[in-house]
């Protein structure tokens, strides 16, 4: 007698095999998520129907049709502020923000500091592959100086984005930055974030072999996957100062900031309690 | 219920409350502000959540998504704004979103003169989205009406899963009137369709033998599939001619066949009337005015104030302008609305009147230019 | 919807016996990344040569007596195309 993979139950799995490319960081992002979801399911502190996931537009953003939840697949960027009407009406609800390094960091951009800026109850993935992977190869805010891409084909002249940082300034109450190259870290920073209340925010690091890795000449999954495992620096409760994101010099993986600020849709509530009471 | 002397712009505000408004997103906008900051004061005290968002693409974004978690929400904007918001608005076509937008017009085009008044964006109301489909607008001309609509904007967006905009503009926002105002409870208030099957038969955009599908939220355990892209019954991603072809005549069924049931205007003088004068929002008031002025001066001259402009009940139109030798449409941009008209009565002579005027254009004028016609 | 999608039966799922454990490939879902084979620390997992109906080699445990449980196919797989079960052996 055959068994079911253990996540199926978290699947819509009509819609299995999924999408992506072989070899994408995505489904390996997807499965951390659904053992972390299943590990708070199961010991009651997070119940099915109050999961909810909202992505935006791309190959990150599609994870929101594969669970067997809540979901929407909205618009380019606009993930973040649909998750919080759902989360000021429905405070029950445990909402969880899936895009990429562009729908997240570019377009996203203000909608990302200012969920951060109030520590808006919402958990935050922003699955970083370094390059705008649905849509040919172009370059994004987290592609690393000096690399090819389809936008930048002589170079990418640009910095990039330490979202670490900004999150760190703006005052997030988790901050971590994972690898899908280091699974069971990755599901471990999940399921902490699951929990906090405030804004959890969660860099994956994530491999494109199509339109990032061959571009750059890593020609098949295995090879690019290799690469950022490299690349990779495993630390223990880093600071925000060690979270180096850099191609040639390593990225930092670990949890910067664990703390917990009031979240926003608290505040929210206790302030307008005040007005039901008729006071102002 | 009680009467009180309020301007449009409160009148507003006060009928979302009354139809239920449970979440409204906003962003500072000239003329609306005073919509935004009633409502911060009084819908928390009735159960409501106001919150500021950082712009207005958030705002409307998270209306849409308060939407989803089975609130009824709002927001309200000008020009520029409306501009920012209509890729979701888009995005509530096609995922069937009820969503009321409060949209109060200044003269523009972009920055133009935030307070002071014109009809310029008529079509950008109801046409802006990309996706070549139609939303209700609904035009108040008083504070009345502006109170009255915003109610019935709520339930229309909710009756047929849409969003929904309340078209006025900065004179009707800063005009006082008299206004019954009603408090939730004394206004019929339409609630979506919730569905009826079990999660696991629940197809979220399966619309059974109607047009519009019942509509479960997020938390109910029906596991609901918001999706922007074209998609089937299910909401599955579905790139085939036959369900874009499906879905698309669905939508615009939707709206196109409840015009007759939207149609809504006030008109003095029909009876053998032979010069119309047709016009929306607060041009109306001086449209009506210039055809007193020409009744004196004996023309048979009537007044149309259509107050749905979208979606247009063309059957309907027609037989109330028949044998309406000349129409006019007055209107305060260079010409919009006449544009409609005209593709739709082929019996009449329609002739476009627009004056251009930061507030009202003045009787007078309507009345010189309605006289080089006659 | 939502259903398992026929992968109960021995047909959807080649389930290997591999000492204290089966290892489970669901073979329409493999798209042949080659990752499992790669991180597998004992070298169990090979390319197989048979195709799914997508064209794909799915992977086969090609020395299963070389399974330690550690979960890492299972972890690093993108397509939930490969799994651990415990018992047996």
């Amino acid at each position: 007698m055959a068994v079911a993979h253990p996540l199926d139950r978290y699947l819509r799995t009509d819609r299995i095999p999924t999408m992506w490319c072989p070899g994408c960081g995505l489904g390996i992002l997807l499965g951390c998520m659904l053992r972390a979801l299943d590990r708070r399911i199961k010991e009651g502190s997070l119940r099915r129907e109050n999961v909810g996931f909202v992505g935006g537009i791309g190959c990150s953003a599609r994870m929101s049709l594969y669970p067997y939840f809540d979901s929407a697949h909205v618009i380019h960027g606009r993930a973040i502020p649909f998750a919080l009407g759902v989360k000021v009406v429905k405070p029950e609800m445990k909402m969880v923000v899936i895009g990429g390094d562009g729908d997240i960091a570019a377009i996203g951009g203000n909608h990302i500091l200012h969920a951060i800026r109030r520590n808006a109850d919402l958990l935050v993935i922003m699955a970083n592959n370094m390059v705008y992977g649905m849509t040919g190869g172009q370059q994004a805010p987290t592609t690393p100086r000096g690399l090819y891409t389809t936008t930048t084909p002589y170079g990418n002249p640009e910095r990039e984005i330490n979202m670490i940082r900004l999150a760190a300034a703006l005052g997030a109450n988790y901050i971590a930055r994972g690898s899908v190259t280091h699974p069971p870290l990755l599901e471990q920073m999940i399921y902490k974030a699951l929990g906090k209340r405030g804004l959890a925010f969660v860099e994956v690091l994530s491999t494109c072999p199509e339109l990032f890795g061959r571009h750059i000449g890593f020609r098949n999954p295995v090879d690019l996957y290799n690469e950022l495992r490299k690349r990779v620096i495993v630390k223990v409760r880093p600071s925000v100062d060690e979270s180096d994101y850099s191609w040639e010099r390593g990225f930092v993986v670990g949890e910067f900031v664990d703390r917990d600020e009031p979240g926003f849709i608290e505040i929210l509530y206790e302030y307008t309690s005040k007005a039901r009471g008729g006071v102002g | 219920m009680r009467v009180d002397y309020i301007t449009g712009n409160t009148a507003v505000a006060l009928g979302s409350i009354a139809a239920g408004l449970k979440f409204y997103a906003g962003y500072p906008i000239t003329p609306t502000s005073d919509i935004f900051e009633l409502l911060a004061r009084e819908l928390p005290k009735r159960g409501g959540y106001v919150v500021q968002f950082e712009d207005e693409i958030a705002s409307i974004n998270a209306a849409i998504g308060a939407s989803w978690a089975c609130a009824k929400s709002m927001t309200a904007t000008s020009g520029p704004g409306f501009s920012l918001m209509v890729e979701a608005l888009s995005l509530a076509v096609i995922t069937e979103t009820p969503v009321v937008v409060a949209y109060v017009m200044r003269a523009g085009p972009s920055t133009g003169v935030p307070t002071r008044s014109g009809q310029y964006d008529v079509l950008q109301a109801t046409y802006g989205f990309h996706g070549g489909l139609v939303i209700p607008v609904l035009a108040p001309a008083t504070p009345q009406e502006a109170f009255d609509l915003t109610v019935k904007a709520f339930n229309v967006s909710e009756k047929l899963r849409t969003p929904a905009i309340v078209l006025s503009d900065a004179v009707i926002a800063h005009t006082y009137g008299k206004v019954v105002v009603r408090e939730p409870g004394e206004v019929e208030v339409v609630e979506r369709a919730k569905p009826t099957v079990p999660p696991e038969s629940y197809r979220p955009y399966d619309p059974g033998d109607g047009l519009v599908p019942p509509m479960a939220c997020f938390g109910e355990g029906y596991n609901v599939l918001v999706e922007s892209l074209t998609h089937d019954e299910r909401g599955y991603y579905a790139p085939r001619s036959d369900v874009q072809r499906k879905l698309m005549w669905r939508l615009y069924r939707k709206i196109a066949e409840s015009s007759p049931e939207l149609f809504d205007y006030s008109a003095a003088y029909l009876d053998g009337c032979d010069v119309a004068l047709v016009s929306y929002g607060s041009t109306s008031l001086s449209a009506l005015v210039a055809t007193k002025i020409l009744r004196r001066e004996g023309y048979r001259a009537c007044c149309i104030r259509l107050r749905t402009l979208f979606p247009i009940y063309e059957e309907g139109i027609r037989k109330l302008l028949e044998g309406v030798e000349k129409v006019f449409v007055v209107e305060n941009n260079i010409g919009l609305y006449y544009r409609e008209l005209r593709g739709i009565l082929k019996d009449n002579a329609v002739i476009s009147v627009p004056i251009i005027d930061l507030d009202l254009p003045q009787p007078r004028e309507v009345v010189e230019v309605v006289k080089q016609w006659l | 919807m939502g259903e398992p999608l026929a992968i109960t039966t021995t047909r959807a799922t080649l389930r290997t016996p591999a000492g204290k454990y089966f290892i489970n490939v669901v073979r329409e879902r493999c798209k042949e990344c080659g990752l499992c084979i790669f991180v597998c620390p004992t070298k169990v997992l090979e390319r197989g040569s048979e195709r799914n109906s997508r064209g794909y080699r799915y992977v086969i445990p090609a020395r299963p007596e070389k399974c330690i449980g550690c979960r890492m196919c299972e972890y690093t797989c993108p397509d939930f195309a490969i799994f651990i079960e415990v018992g047996g052996g």
